[in-house]
């Protein structure tokens, strides 16, 4: 089986083709240029190096959040326009823990950070169990002290990795009390590879979706909503 | 259909509508789905760009399912796949472009970016095959108030535009100031009936050495400024009479500066678009202008003024039939310009 796996949740656009055990191509770009422009150029350009007939691919692995509100529906429409066009499944891959799938294997604590501006990052706390993940916490938009506060209440060595490192590594040398690492340059930002992958297992489990039902999941409203809320929690008092 | 039909899959999301549609040979709508956002904007008072952007992704797929269905075509035998890529709220319009970009990669369909003006302008072609360029095009919406010499299809002068906020969006603007809510055309356009458009002579604004552009928040101030002085004199203001004398002042810039171009011009045709073009106060003024000057009116069915996407499927299959095609880096582009490419 085949899957097509993709990634335009944050600064890097990534796309991945993996088959069964074997990753077929995967084209990673992590540098300033709007995920419009590269991310169809980029399937192509895998698509063509491996030969690649589009209707041979099972389903389309997409990060399906948090992220860039704007990065993430780039991906998802196109996912749902691939989805459309070939007539195949969706499969809504959790940014986060697709993120941590990066570090499959290893002996530590995995700790994604995701810099989600407005102090805070996208998150969560996984450990691998030989390459079974196990999700210790679910990911979620909190403060650096939060899951900071979780890691250390926990007393695991850790290993961190993701774009909200750089953000938050002052306040994590500062403040954390237990071992930790930061995850070399090949693993540190979202990998298509490991969407792919993930993709496939939850394939496996039957965790599908139609790409007409596929939307993201932003782990946060707008800020118009948001605002709204809060006048309206105002008026309530 | 006949084999040699061309036929255009029409995508839509540079606002707050999500739109597909199939048009044949550039004028035969086959279908024209619409899911509109109004009422989920209308607690906001306008458009919410992060708002509209989640709900164009939730029913993209949908409306294109169900345009397809409703043509009874399938995307197989679809030629080409027009896309509206600018002007508009950029997040909105990223939806479409990366959904019409994938299906067109996945199924090896020709891509045509489609300016959305331009769409408002070949909404006229639907009802009137027998329109053809050169003619004048008075294009008014919530996002664009512009005086459009169409030379040939795809070739646009741009005589005058708004140096400010759009006819459209003054309306809003005012409904809300006098507590008609959104969206003002329509609000505007039913309260003025019971008004009088004499009641308040708001000011006409003229620009220097421009005789075609526009301005219209000289007005919306004016307005503004009347209901507070109203309010400090404890004076009754008449909801109807403010709207009718409003509706009065704009559409009499609009038509006025329409007369100029027609006599400028000597035009044989002249025709209106865009969501304002429903109004019908505008709508019979430039009919009336035309009609004394034996000029052909021409301007679309409301539902063809109001954003779609059939309009744009006619703006693509012209497009598409000069050659023009886009790339798979085919990007959003918010202030596109008319004639630009």
């Amino acid at each position: 089986m085949k899957i097509l796996g993709l990634d335009s949740s944050g600064l890097v656009a990534s796309v991945a083709v993996v088959e069964d055990g074997s990753l077929l191509g995967e084209y990673t770009v992590n540098y300033k240029k709007t995920h419009s422009q590269t991310l169809l150029p980029m399937l192509d350009a895998v698509a063509k190096m491996i030969e690649l007939d589009l209707r041979t691919v099972d389903a389309v692995a997409i990060a399906g959040g948090p992220g860039s509100f704007t990065g993430l529906r780039i991906g998802a429409a196109t996912a749902k326009g691939l989805g459309l066009a070939l007539g195949k499944p969706l499969v809504k891959v959790p940014t986060v823990d697709a993120l941590a799938y990066n570090l499959v294997g290893h002996q530590s604590v995995v700790c994604p950070l995701m810099d989600a501006r407005r102090n805070q990052t996208y998150t969560g706390l996984y450990r691998f169990c030989g390459n079974d993940m196990q999700t210790l916490r679910e990911q979620s938009a909190i403060g650096i002290e939060e899951i900071l506060a979780d890691i250390n209440r926990r007393g695991m060595p850790v290993v961190f990795l993701g774009d909200g490192v750089p953000v938050f590594l002052p306040y994590i040398e500062k403040n954390v009390k237990v071992p930790y690492t930061i995850a070399p340059a090949h693993v540190s930002r979202q990998r298509a590879g490991a969407v792919a992958t993930l993709g496939m297992k939850y394939w496996k489990e039957g965790k599908i979706e139609t790409a007409r039902e596929h939307v993201p999941e932003y782990l946060r409203l707008s800020q118009a909503e948001r605002e709204q809320a809060e006048r309206e929690e105002g008026q309530g008092q | 259909m006949s084999k040699d039909e061309v036929k255009i899959l029409a995508i839509e999301t540079s606002c707050d509508e999500t739109a597909a549609a199939v048009v044949v040979d550039g004028y035969k709508v086959r279908s024209n789905v619409i899911s509109s956002q109004i009422a989920l904007h209308t607690v906001y008072g306008g458009v919410v760009p992060e708002i509209a952007s989640r709900k164009h992704i939730e029913k993209v797929n949908q409306v294109i399912e169900q345009a397809l269905a409703e043509a009874e075509v399938t995307l197989d035998e679809i030629d080409a796949i027009g896309v509206t890529y600018g002007p508009g709220l950029v997040g909105a319009l990223l939806v479409g472009v990366a959904e019409a970009k994938a299906i067109s990669y996945a199924k090896n369909i020709p891509l045509v970016g489609v300016h959305h003006i331009e769409g408002h302008i070949c909404a006229n072609y639907i009802e009137n095959p027998e329109l053809k360029p050169p003619f004048l095009c008075l294009v008014v919406s919530g996002g664009h108030t512009h005086l459009v010499r169409v030379e040939a299809y795809g070739r646009y002068e741009i005589l005058g535009r708004t140096r400010d906020d759009a006819a459209g969006e003054a309306f809003d603007k005012v409904a809300r100031a006098i507590g008609l809510g959104y969206p003002g055309g329509p609000k505007i356009e039913a309260a003025a009936r019971e008004g009088n458009p004499h009641a308040v002579e708001f000011p006409r604004a003229k620009i220097e050495g421009e005789p075609y552009d526009f301005s219209f928040s000289g007005l919306k101030s004016a307005v503004l400024n009347y209901l507070n002085m109203s309010k400090m004199k404890g004076m009754d203001v008449v909801q109807a009479d403010i709207a009718a004398s409003f509706q009065k002042a704009v559409t009499d810039v609009l038509i006025g500066n329409s007369i100029r171009a027609m006599e400028a011009f000597g035009s044989k045709r002249f025709a209106i678009a865009g969501g304002v073009a429903s109004n019908g106060a505008l709508r019979e003024g430039i009919r009336e202008a035309c009609e004394q000057r034996g000029i052909a009116f021409y301007h679309p069915s409301p539902v063809f003024c109001t954003d779609n996407a059939a309009m744009i499927g006619v703006a693509a299959y012209y497009a598409y039939r000069n050659g023009e095609r886009a790339g798979l880096d085919l990007n959003a582009v918010p202030n596109l310009r008319l004639g630009e490419r």
